[in-house]
């Protein structure tokens, strides 16, 4: 069983789509979406949910008004920014947290002369677990403003492994979040290897270096394909020499075809609905298999 | 002296926690006597961060000399060895299989740790 | 004035529109790249470098004479940052969130506080603008003290455009907050109508004015304008899909340079903005061609 890693540093260079399309082509797999912050994946692979679990990370502080003071000393301790002055009128001055500043370090709580503060367990999210046409689907949803460090990444892969490991799948499926950040680290470690999206641009060539650097110090084998790649033939060059550079090896070029984003309105994977970027995406996807194969393939 | 196994139950015939930060539980063996007991290792097992350096302060504060398990990343490495506690790693099967791999000396303590950190 | 531009999916153009509007605005107008894990910004602006300064998050230092191991700095820490063993406590930096609980509450003084680099600030000119930028240190985890610390430096006059991580989770929270109008840059496209609807619920949770730029409008389908049409958000601009304009983006050509035809939609694009703030600072609906319509709150 391996596991692969979409990711792509730069946003929008079309990784839901062509991890939509390798879920077609892989067989036997299990399709993970760890990009939870702004999960698109289901539109397309349609899943029925099977399974659903609350997702709790961290706490918040939130001050029991009733008890404040007013005397300010959260306010004072406070490194997030997060305490407000509470509108009354007539009722003196109180404060209370807002909830997206935020951070959960418990300094006010620890502090408050009244001990007016409670300290509740947050609730971020949520995950499923559900079927689609291609396997099963490991997904979540991350509330607004709620903390990304990770945890949520990596409980959708630890049940996407179990499932896994049930099934005897050959392959795990992982569409991987935008950035460098938490959620990006959380979403490679220990994976088998890793497939960084990217585009004929400066700025995405920009953005591979820096998830490239990433993945080597986990050590991670990594993959680069080029989409899009006729905007700028040059471009596409120079990226693949510049990934070949950091280490990783070349798996394919996708071409601009506009079928990418009609088959998305059509709720279809690129392979469903066909064209010249579904062939392209083919071929990238045997050479995949080929190198992840192949012992001598390492970072 | 105070061994502890990472353990996925409660018993001694329990499979061994192939994790540290995140194992289910901790299982506390006390060489001398021959008791044991077993606690939840709840404190670390939903951490965004830092599982395994919590569960190295826990198994410190539990009074262990030695540490057996699967696997263990860096920090957690790090923090067991400033307590001063050995670290087994690459145990299997039961908890008394492992505990007598590790009398018969055929599991000896590791130098360093042998996985990335993770969540 | 602060405009944030951001969106909820990546990729749909928020650098391409914040540094064309920036470059059309009349100065003083400032640049602030918060897109601290992959600035990019400056591969348009071009702008030249004057000063970098690190950006530091406050780390514990522990002086372990001091340390009597009685463990409240293990207890207060919610990141599992700094543990107490036998005789001494052990400190893990990159973990640590800079709250300073633990040392506030050492009843020794035992830990003070030392400075993590995480990320650097780079301040310069690009053309008639200011420029700042912000950039995360490969490996490093949290980008919102970055971010807070970049915005310290918005201009008190003129025009401030800040450039947003995509997404809604808390880099995105800590970029937007404070504006006085966030420009949400959308593609349509099922993904992009779906964050883009994130991105609103976002934004109006937060209490903060917005409107909406599609981007390569003419690909996909009509459901995003739709759906502005029904949620009565303002629609600002509508670009067309323009090889022209994908070409200079590769290249990290400014598209009003590129492109010079573009540019009056730019300019249009910044003239709306203040008119729509103004406007709804006087608690006055604006329909979605920019006209007053009838007095009702704002919706928040």
């Amino acid at each position: 069983m391996r596991e692969l890693v979409v990711i792509s540093g730069k946003g929008g260079t079309g990784k839901t789509s062509i991890v939509a399309s390798l879920a077609a082509l892989a067989g036997r797999a299990v399709i993970v979406d760890c990009d939870v912050d702004a999960a698109d994946l289901h539109l397309v692979l349609a899943p029925v949910m099977r399974r659903r679990q609350e997702f709790r990370s961290g706490r918040k502080a939130v001050i029991r008004q009733a008890d404040c003071t007013g005397c300010g000393i959260c306010l004072a301790e406070c490194r997030s920014e997060a305490v407000r002055t509470t509108n009354h009128s007539g009722a003196g001055c109180k404060f209370h947290i807002d909830p997206f500043s935020c951070d959960g370090c418990g300094v006010c709580v620890q502090f408050c002369p009244e001990q007016a503060i409670d300290f509740p367990e947050r609730v971020c999210g949520e995950w499923f677990i559900s079927d689609t046409r291609f396997g099963p689907m490991v997904h979540a949803r991350l509330a607004i403003a709620a903390e990304n460090s990770g945890k949520l990444v990596s409980i959708v892969r630890r049940e996407a492994r179990i499932i896994a490991e049930e099934r005897k799948s050959r392959w795990i499926l992982v569409d991987g979040p935008p950035g460098i950040g938490c959620p990006v680290i959380a979403s490679v470690t220990g994976a088998s290897l890793v497939l960084v999206v990217t585009e004929p641009t400066l700025s995405a060539e920009h953005d591979m270096e820096r998830v490239l650097k990433l993945a080597r110090h986990f050590g991670i084998p990594c993959l680069v394909c080029v989409n899009k790649w006729e905007i700028n033939p040059q471009m596409t060059d120079r990226v693949e020499r510049k990934a070949e550079l950091l280490g990783a090896a070349i798996a394919g070029r996708i071409c601009y075809d506009r079928a990418v984003t009609t088959a998305m309105v059509h709720g279809a994977t690129v392979e469903e609905f066909g064209g010249r970027a579904a062939e392209d995406i083919r071929q990238m996807w045997k050479e995949i298999e080929r190198l992840a194969g192949s012992d001598s393939f390492t970072c | 002296m105070k061994i502890i196994v990472t353990s996925q139950g409660g018993s001694l015939e329990s499979p061994v926690d192939p994790r540290f930060g995140r194992a289910a539980w901790f299982l506390i063996y006390d060489s001398e006597t021959g008791q044991h007991q077993v606690i939840e290792n709840t404190q670390s097992v939903d951490a965004p961060q830092g599982a395994g350096i919590k569960a190295a302060e826990t198994v410190s504060r539990l009074g262990a000399e030695v540490v057996i398990t699967g696997h263990c990343g860096p920090k957690a490495f790090h923090t067991l060895r400033a307590a001063g506690i050995r670290v087994v790693l690459a145990a299997e099967g039961t908890i008394a299989s492992a505990l007598d791999e590790f009398k018969a000396g055929r599991l000896k303590p590791s130098q360093s740790p042998d996985v990335e950190g993770h969540w | 004035m602060i405009i944030a531009v951001a969106s909820g999916k990546g990729g749909t153009g928020k650098t391409t529109i914040a540094v064309n509007m920036a470059f059309c605005l009349p100065p003083p107008v400032m640049l602030l790249d918060c897109d601290v894990e992959e600035p990019n910004c400056a591969i348009f602006l071009k702008p030249v470098i004057r000063k970098a300064e690190s950006c530091s998050l406050p780390a514990p230092v522990i002086d372990q004479a001091a340390c009597n191991a009685c463990g409240e700095c293990s207890r207060i820490c919610q990141y599992n940052a700094i543990v107490v063993l036998k005789q001494s406590a052990l400190a893990f930096p990159e973990l640590c969130h800079g709250c300073g609980g633990c040392s506030k509450i050492c009843p020794t003084g035992a830990i003070t506080e030392g400075e993590r680099v995480i990320g650097v600030i780079e301040f310069g000119a690009s053309r008639i603008m200011e420029f700042v930028q912000g950039r995360l240190d490969v490996g490093q985890p949290l980008s919102p003290p970055l971010i807070r610390a970049v915005k310290r430096h918005i201009a008190p006059e003129g025009v401030t455009i800040i450039d947003c991580p995509p997404g809604t989770s808390c880099p995105v929270i800590t970029a937007v907050r404070g504006s006085d109008f966030v420009v949400l840059v959308t593609e349509p496209t099922p993904f992009g109508l779906h964050d883009l609807k994130l991105a609103v619920e976002t934004m109006r949770t937060l209490g903060l004015h917005f409107g909406v730029v599609i981007n390569r409008a003419d690909v996909g389908d009509a459901n995003a304008a739709q759906y502005c049409h029904y949620e009565q958000i303002p629609v600002l601009l509508e670009l067309r899909d323009d090889r022209r304009v994908a070409v200079a983006y590769s290249k990290g050509q400014l598209v009003v340079e590129a492109v010079p035809e573009l540019r009056p939609a730019f300019e249009r694009l910044c003239r709306k903005i203040p008119d729509l703030w103004h406007l709804r600072e006087a608690n006055v609906a604006v329909g979605e061609n920019g006209a007053a319509e009838h007095r009702r709150a704002w919706p928040i």
